[in-house]
């Protein structure tokens, strides 16, 4: 077996369960950098395994958007946070509350 | 590949202490030991220039940016799941979908085999080979990632500015 690819789909398995389980939108944010990471772990192996620079460099391209991810998105939790006072995923479930 | 299934072990047990951790904090710590595991993964596939990328960018900046929220949304208001849930056996359902994908992911990955791939060339992966790759065949897309970062930035500034001077701008 292929420890890099098992170990990016072990990755991007726990970030499912993470995303599902955990209440706190911050980590579950954490749990979608962990998938992305995975997929960005699959590419880079694929990128070995064919000798083919386009997937370190497609790495690199989702890198540059996975930032500017984070930035909007920690944006719109701190912004919520403003409006409701309270951290749970499940509680902030109307729109315009 | 020794490498490889050490840094693969050590990035799972990681990845399991972010979603486990009931501090939000040690689930940001554990976040960048995943990410320096990674790292590692990615020396070991050849991948120089992103390990360091990684290193950098995720563990470096993301991460800050990360433990800086944290600060600010004052994480002791109690523990995490405090509240009953709305969504009954909603922790049971994330558990049987994650088995779900890893099962029908981890065929694929023995189906496919253990081998790496053949001899890899000197060059590859080197940061000159990767900036030729980037600056020739994959200019577009690199320059595209500078209007998405600039939209990045005034999303963020939009969304963030204060709550007074936000009735007037819009």
């Amino acid at each position: 077996m292929n420890p890099y690819l098992l170990t990016s789909v072990l990755l991007l398995a726990l970030g499912t369960v993470g995303v599902l389980i955990r209440r706190n939108p911050l980590v579950m944010f954490m749990s979608i950098e962990m998938m992305w990471n995975s997929a960005n772990l699959a590419f880079v192996s694929f990128s070995r395994h064919w000798l083919s620079q386009g997937g370190q460099v497609f790495v690199f391209l989702a890198l540059t958007v996975a930032a500017a991810e984070v930035a909007i998105g920690l944006g719109i939790i701190v912004l919520v946070f403003r409006y409701r006072h309270q951290i749970d995923a499940d509680q902030i479930n109307s729109l315009k509350g | 590949m020794i490498l490889g299934w050490i840094a693969g072990i050590m990035a799972v047990a990681a990845g399991a202490g972010v979603i486990l951790a009931r501090n939000t904090v040690h689930s940001a710590l554990f976040l960048i030991a995943n990410f320096i595991a990674v790292a590692v993964l990615f020396l070991g596939l050849h991948a120089e220039f992103l390990a360091l990328i990684e290193v950098i960018v995720y563990a470096g900046a993301i991460m800050v940016l990360f433990l800086f929220v944290v600060t600010v949304l004052s994480v002791d208001k109690g523990p995490d799941n405090a509240l009953p849930s709305p969504l009954g056996g909603q922790t049971a359902g994330g558990f049987i979908l994650g088995i779900v994908v890893f099962v029908v992911l981890a065929l694929g990955v023995v189906g496919a085999g253990g081998a790496l791939g053949p001899a890899v060339p000197a060059a590859f992966g080197s940061v000159a080979a990767f900036g030729r790759a980037l600056f020739t065949t994959y200019v577009y897309p690199f320059e595209l990632t500078a209007f998405i970062l600039l939209v990045a930035v005034v999303g963020a500034v939009s969304l963030t500015r204060s709550l007074k001077t936000r009735g007037d701008g819009n």
